[in-house]
């Protein structure tokens, strides 16, 4: 709002100042509403299109949740029953076997997510130190990087599947066994894999736009006071690139623990229980019960989940960094 | 600046209530058919060729007959069954739906249960010449006992034994099994270095359930009760799926590797010859296309625990197959049962499943000489006698679902070289059954 307060009269000015001509009589609103009016009004579409696209599905999602829209009311929704917190009631019940379920596919998708955006963020900011430096290659080098970025996860992942194959796949040929990865408890390491290869060119391509901004003297002047190399990412690097880090762990946090696409593609439905993530799991109680209530509030929590972690990080680091400043 | 940011508000609080109400309302499909637009019908038909293209070819040339005799418009649509259950769903959910449709037989009660088809009780059957002309196993699978069903059989399928007649001979075997005891000797017989004697996929969760269903069935056990109760842990129950998974756990006459298959390998490996054996249903047009001639296999029932396939314990398939339905909120009501006469008619069920290689659920299709081959021999045979339809409950999907990921699992286990105990099956279908209920 406050931005919004401020451009205001600045956009309502330009058409306020007739520099001669003929004024234009025929369209007289008022100058108060045309000035703070136009911003509103250009925001129009986007904010329609916001609650179209966005806002609505939401809010029906929401109200789901507390129907009990089995495939006996899918024809008609309005005949479904309210069902109240009883959808909630059953999922956050960790003592049956609903809950249990939903508890453990929970953690699963913690782990899953803390080790992908781990690993991403590790070797996207490796990555993006060792391109600072120009030399041979490294327009070809940087191009091969963000290739799985370019690439259509369908079609990415379900390569993936292939070499992942016991018998004619290349990661047994590679690695020298017979183990299987798409069944039983290997599966979470193939899942995880196939995120991480996914998701950190995308922190690479942030983080190398972040270095782009840190002053060359910065490293000149460390240099000279006799910083090594470690000395030089340790407390140059690393610190400058703190605003760059605080979006891109939240948006790599968000996107991993949400992500359906990579489990679908790799394992179908049904996945084993070592990979079950919590958007497969929530597709299976709905699409797959036709119990699009009870999936509707596991989805509700896991919003309510992702909005209070966010929370809470926008908190922690907007005081670090305020902390920071002073 | 004040007046806006009501203004704003007031906006959102509107939008809001308008979606509320709009979510609360549904859509008006609760009313019945209609004949508004006699001269249009919508066909959505599942895959059933080797491939849409295909399927749409034979299709289009059929109904290119209907059109000519009605002088209705049909628009055909193939949709793969990988969408086919989420297309039906939305469709229900939205009444934006085709006015008339395939269904696989196992989900007829599921869909009966959304009151979105129409119920073909014996006045809408007369309309098609009755419910007599088909078999009444097909018509079983087509919905809830006891209720009107909610579609009409159009092809049937059952399970049958295919061996590699090569591999039987080399291995000094006369003929094929006719019990799961045989089936075990045959198959040690022949498993050495990379043959083995039995494919299966264990990775695919709807055969996994076809298959426990008929060994739970000859143990004495259903997956439900009466009343609709799943009833997974039953002795009979535990007994069936264990049988299942000790053919690569402890008889060890599959390959490992097919844990992880879903995609039909199994049927690839046995076009390969590198099993001798494989339970499927109507697969010789996947053996033709994968070069494997007619003559290099031979077809037999499905084996029982003893003595010879019938009714009750000694049932060796399920009836498999696919039903054809009639949207309830149809424009044209009359043009779809039409439709459905015409795709029932003794004429078209020949043409069609002949070309399909299933079985015609109209008996009087049944008889001719394009089904006396000597796989669609056995499927006829096995469906008049020995077949029976999976449990027709709302909940048949979901039963898909969990108890075929708990053999998927177990398979996982024997692959992995962990044992497969009566007590680890219970414990996995105990699992599964709990998943079953609510709280």
């Amino acid at each position: 709002m406050t931005s919004l307060d401020v451009k205001a009269p600045a956009a309502g000015e330009a058409p306020s100042s007739p520099a001669g001509g003929p004024p234009r009589r025929r369209l007289r609103i008022p100058a108060r509403i045309r000035r703070g009016g136009l911003p509103y009004l250009l925001l129009l579409p986007a904010l329609l299109f916001e609650l179209l696209i966005h806002l609505v599905p939401m809010v029906v999602g929401i109200v789901m949740a507390f129907k009990e829209l089995t495939q006996f009311y899918i024809r008609d929704w309005g005949r479904a029953p309210w069902a109240g917190l009883e959808n909630f009631r059953v999922a956050v019940d960790f003592d049956a076997p609903i809950g249990a379920e939903l508890l453990h596919s929970f953690w699963v998708t913690c782990s899953f997510t803390v080790l992908t955006v781990g690993c991403s963020w590790l070797f996207g900011v490796s990555a993006a130190i060792l391109m600072q430096e120009s030399f041979r290659g490294r327009g070809l080098l940087r191009a091969v990087f963000l290739t799985p970025y370019a690439l259509p996860a369908y079609a990415a992942v379900i390569t993936w599947a292939f070499m992942f194959q016991r018998d004619n796949g290349l990661v047994n040929s590679v690695l020298g066994g017979d183990s299987f990865w798409l069944i039983g408890d290997n599966a979470f390491w193939a899942l995880t894999t196939v995120a991480v290869w996914k998701t950190w060119p995308f922190a690479f391509l942030m983080l190398m736009a972040g270095l782009q901004n840190i002053p060359k003297e910065l490293y000149e002047a460390a240099s000279i006071d006799g910083a090594g190399i470690w000395q030089q990412i340790r407390r140059i690097t690393l610190p400058s690139l703190r605003p760059v880090n605080q979006v891109l762990v939240l948006v790599l946090f968000l996107w991993t623990f949400n992500d359906f696409n990579t489990p679908f593609l790799l394992f179908g439905k049904g996945a084993p229980e070592a990979a079950d993530l919590v958007s497969i799991h929530i597709y299976d109680s709905s699409f797959i019960t036709w119990n699009f209530g009870s999936g509707s509030a596991m989805s509700v929590l896991l919003l309510l989940f992702l909005l209070l972690v966010t929370a809470v990080y926008l908190v922690i680091t907007s005081r670090g960094r305020k902390g920071a400043d002073a | 600046m004040r007046t806006m940011r009501a203004a704003a508000a007031t906006a959102l609080v509107i939008a809001l209530t308008a979606t509320a109400a709009a979510c609360g309302g549904g859509t008006a499909t609760n009313g019945e058919g209609s004949n508004k637009s006699p001269k249009k019908l919508t066909y959505w038909a599942s895959n059933q060729g080797p491939s849409i293209e295909a399927d749409k070819e034979i299709l289009t040339k059929e109904i290119a007959k209907f059109e000519k005799q009605t002088g209705i418009d049909v628009e055909l649509e193939v949709v793969p069954w990988s969408d086919l259950l989420n297309r039906i769903l939305a469709a229900t959910s939205s009444g934006q739906g085709p006015d008339i449709l395939n269904i696989g037989n196992t989900w007829s009660a599921s869909l009966q249960a959304t009151g979105a088809l129409l119920p073909w009780d014996d006045k809408t059957f007369d309309k098609i010449g009755g419910r007599d002309r088909f078999t009444e196993s097909a018509v079983a699978a087509a919905g809830a006992e006891g209720k009107d069903p909610a579609a009409v059989p159009l092809y049937s399928l059952s399970y049958a034994l295919y061996y590699n007649k090569k591999i039987f001979k080399d291995a000094g075997i006369a003929k094929p099994p006719a019990t799961w005891d045989e089936l075990v000797e045959a198959g040690k017989k022949v498993t050495k270095g990379d043959t083995y004697g039995l494919a299966l996929e264990g990775s695919n969760l709807s055969n996994h359930i076809h298959q426990a269903f008929v060994l739970a069935k000859q143990h004495g056990a259903d997956f439900f009760t009466a009343d609709g109760k799943p009833d997974f842990t039953s002795d009979g129950a535990v007994a069936g799926v264990k049988q299942w998974v000790d053919f690569m756990a402890k008889d060890k006459i599959t390959s490992k590797s097919a844990a992880e298959y879903a995609q039909n390998q199994s049927l690839s490996d046995f076009s390969k010859g590198k099993a001798a054996m494989v339970l499927w249903q109507a697969a010789a047009s996947t053996f033709k296309s994968q070069g494997m001639d007619e003559s290099e296999y031979g077809v037999a029932p499905v084996p029982v625990q003893s003595g010879t396939p019938g009714q009750g314990k000694q049932i060796n398939s399920m009836v498999a197959g696919i039903n054809i339905s009639v949207f309830k909120n149809t424009d044209n009501l009359d043009g779809a049962l039409q439709f459905v006469k015409f795709m029932t008619s003794d004429a078209e069920q020949k043409i069609l499943n002949s070309t399909y290689g299933s079985i015609p659920p109209v008996k009087a299709a049944q008889q001719d000489a394009a089904f006396d081959k000597p796989d669609t021999a056995v499927l006829r045979d096995v469906l008049g006698t020995s077949a029976a339809p999976l449990p027709q409950v709302p909940e048949e999907s979901q039963f898909e679902t969990v108890v075929g990921t708990a053999i998927k699992d177990l398979f996982a286990d024997a692959a992995a070289g962990r044992p497969v105990t009566t007590e680890s099956v219970k414990a996995a279908l105990g699992k599964a059954e709990q998943q079953m209920t609510k709280s």
